[in-house]
């Protein structure tokens, strides 16, 4: 039973960690209805810049500054030059175009801060701890008490904030929030922003993890079932739909794979989520399109 | 006549006479380079793998060079390369090959190096079609071993069964005998592919042989969460875990290992996980970490000094990363330069001196005989391992060394070169070589020619 247990909390948490990064994708899909192909490009450049700062022997603090920084930089870039000349286009084109995003911020970084892998040490012990009989990984509780503040510090954004009623407006009806004032380019800015903030704590924990390398940018394989899980809009969804994911593929990697004689997490949540869509296809948390006919 | 019209002649005349001249000048530049030895490069310098690649080519190119700039090419012919980009995928790899097979001005390919599993695989039939061999060290088929059955694929040093059967004899070498394996439980955590299962058949033969226990762990590409399976090795609690994995899926390992307590000097890591560049972003937990491999890191080796010398103290080195020299990656790339340096060097006794071509190059590689008398003229004694090949044998070596990772650099642990148990495993390659000519409807070729 020890075991059991086990391998569910180690899931749980690992679930948490996809989270951190489908955040980033909830933010961009809540306010401009785009699903951002760009994240994991956006986690790894943001731990490609911080781990590069940090190896010329620039303090932490200052590194995460800069990098918060060079990200927000980067949202605005992708606002001017990708999104606002393609506004009002069908979402797919939206979709295609932060495809694109995806290669050139890839490309970039890797042409200005090269391809090495850098080990990422962020001070957090990773030894494992026993509570009640079961070991638990101490990097993963940081992690998902990292989660749970950002969703807290998105919830109190999203809800409280005139900037975050703003957002909510512009993604349920972006022709009616710019009729009454709302400025659509700058709130895409600040999202983007935020989003590039989510792929730095995203980028620094997965870096932490597996070490600052390209294959980062594979952390968003996950992301899809978490988001068709949770919903597309729900930040708790995010929290909720990783949470299933991660203990999903751990358990069915234990108890599946060996009847199956294979490893099965590749694509077990991908058979998780169909199952979802076809129950809830808005999600667990996910708001349904309502429209006029 | 009038003047504007005597310029216009003038004109006319020295464009000619420069049009004539470059046209001599470019064939005295095609004949040149017909002189000299092709060597495409498949390289990967963009996208995921590329931090594995970059020293790779590195070390090759500043091989070539040395053997350019201090013995003046094979005998006199001069290496001419060019890279082809492949990302590490398969398509792009095919349709490199593709692009190069005919030779450059002249020039034909002696050797076609895929750096990858997958691009090695897809190109077997394609090689022996084209006669150029693919030589793919310490990767490849490993059945391409029996040469009667794939005359054109050299899976050379050190195949996957090598480093399976390498590393259960290190193990043997820690508990002190063959005998001791019995009851043993050895646990292989493998990248869920065909290259991760490869070595699936002979450890199931080795365990039966040795009576020691055979767990088997499959981890999903890309290998970035393995909570699962280390929690799998928690409750097996094996003696050992042999870990081959690709990428990402190294350091992922070692750190998830620590994270379920299992000591982490008894993982050794198969080849592909046993590079500064898998065991770096681990951290702190990564010290104690055993890799067995047949390329032992180090910059201390008799080559390393000349190419220092001569190469990089010159800036002619291809290396980014001065840290890099020395380093596993790098050194693997100057032991399959000499491997095909040394296999032209062969066919140029037998064919004469001039740029060899891929059918001469495969005798070239069928006769190598790189023996500890001309490791030591090259220099790369304990670098390279003695190496001879044959029709039959197209591996040669068939032993690694075991590194220890000390938090900064890879320490050779092993007792010299591990030998592979090559005899119990041969019957069993030949045999599933011969299965392969079945289904292909090959007939093998006579292994004495």
């Amino acid at each position: 039973m020890s075991f059991f247990i086990e391998t569910l909390v180690g899931g749980l948490l690992a679930g948490v960690m996809y989270s951190l990064v489908v955040i980033g994708f909830v933010l961009v899909f809540k306010a401009s209805g785009v699903f951002n192909f760009a994240q994991g490009s956006m986690v790894l450049c943001a731990a490609l810049t911080f781990v590069t700062l940090r190896d010329k022997g620039i303090d932490f603090w200052l590194a995460a500054l800069i990098t918060l920084a060079v990200m927000v930089l980067i949202a605005i870039a992708v606002e001017r030059v990708v999104l606002r000349p393609l506004v009002n286009r069908p979402q797919i084109t939206l979709f295609m175009a932060t495809l694109g995003v995806s290669f050139v911020i890839e490309g970039l970084a890797q042409i200005v801060m090269g391809a090495s892998v850098h080990e990422l040490d962020l001070g957090i012990v990773d030894t494992p701890i026993e509570i009640g009989g079961v070991q638990v990984s101490q990097f993963d509780l940081v992690a998902a008490g990292t989660a749970g503040i950002l969703v807290v510090a998105l919830s109190i954004f999203f809800n409280r904030t005139r900037v975050g009623i703003a957002l909510r407006a512009i993604a349920d009806d972006p022709q009616a929030a710019l009729s009454i004032g709302i400025r659509l380019q700058t709130l895409w800015q600040i999202v983007w922003g935020v989003a590039g903030f989510v792929s730095l704590v995203a980028g620094l924990l997965w870096g932490a993890r597996q070490g600052v390398q390209f294959a980062l940018t594979l952390v968003v394989l996950k992301a899809l079932p978490v988001l068709i899980i949770g919903g597309f809009t729900s930040i708790t969804g995010a929290i909720v739909g990783g949470l299933i994911v991660g203990a999903g593929d751990s358990l069915a990697e234990i108890y599946l794979g060996s009847l199956l004689g294979g490893s099965v997490s590749t694509w077990f949540s991908y058979v998780l989520a169909v199952a979802f869509l076809l129950v809830r296809p808005a999600g667990l948390f996910g708001e349904a399109p309502i429209e006029r006919i | 006549m009038s003047l504007w019209n005597q310029k216009r002649i003038v004109s006319k005349a020295i464009g000619l006479a420069a049009l004539a001249l470059s046209a001599a000048v470019g064939t005295s530049v095609s004949a040149d380079e017909a002189k000299t030895q092709y060597f495409p490069l498949a390289t990967f310098r963009v996208g995921a793998y590329a931090s594995s690649g970059i020293p790779v080519w590195a070390g090759e190119i500043d091989y070539f060079r040395y053997i350019n700039e201090v013995e003046g090419g094979i005998n006199g012919i001069k290496l001419v390369w060019d890279e082809c980009e492949t990302n590490w995928e398969v398509e792009k790899g095919v349709e490199c090959y593709e692009r190069v097979k005919a030779g450059k001005n002249g020039s034909p390919v002696p050797i076609f190096l895929p750096h990858g599993d997958p691009i090695s695989k897809a190109l077997t039939e394609k090689s022996v079609a084209d006669k150029i061999p693919l030589v793919t060290i310490a990767y490849g088929r490993t059945e391409a071993i029996d040469g009667r059955v794939f005359p054109y694929s050299f899976p050379v040093v050190f195949s996957f069964w090598s480093e399976a059967s390498s590393a259960v004899n290190f193990i043997a070498e820690k508990v002190g005998g063959k005998d001791k394996l019995k009851g043993l439980k050895i646990a292989t955590v493998y990248h869920d592919s065909p290259y991760g299962k490869e070595t699936q058949v002979p450890l199931a033969h080795l365990a039966k042989t040795y009576g020691f226990e055979d767990i088997q762990i499959p981890v999903p590409h890309p290998g970035n969460e393995q909570s699962a399976q280390w929690a799998k090795i928690r409750q097996l609690k094996p003696d050992w875990v042999f870990l081959r994995g690709w990428g990402v899926m190294t350091p992922v390992a070692i750190k998830t290992a620590a994270k379920v307590g299992f000591p982490v000097d008894h993982i050794i890591g198969g080849i592909w996980s046993g590079s500064e560049e898998d065991v770096r972003p681990a951290g702190a937990v990564g010290k104690g970490y055993l890799a067995i491999t047949p390329f032992p890191a180090g910059a201390n080796f008799e080559i390393h000094q000349k190419l220092k010398k001569y190469i990089l103290d010159k800036g002619l080195s291809d290396l980014k990363d001065p840290k890099s020299f020395g380093s596993v990656y790098y050194n693997s790339g100057v032991d399959e330069a000499i491997v095909a340096v040394e296999a032209i060097r062969t066919a140029q006794a037998h064919f004469g001196v001039r740029p060899i071509n891929g059918e001469e190059a495969q005798w070239g590689l069928e006769h190598l005989d790189l023996s500890e008398k001309r490791l030591a003229e090259i220099g790369a004694t304990g670098l390279q391992q003695p190496l001879k090949l044959s029709a039959k044998d197209h591996e040669g070596g068939g032993a690694g060394k075991v590194l220890q990772w000390d938090g900064e650099k890879w320490n050779v642990v092993s007792n010299g070169w591990v030998k592979s148990d090559r005899d119990l495993l041969l019957p069993l390659i030949y045999e599933r070589a011969a299965a392969y000519a079945r289904e292909k409807g090959i007939t093998p070729r006579d292994a004495t020619n």
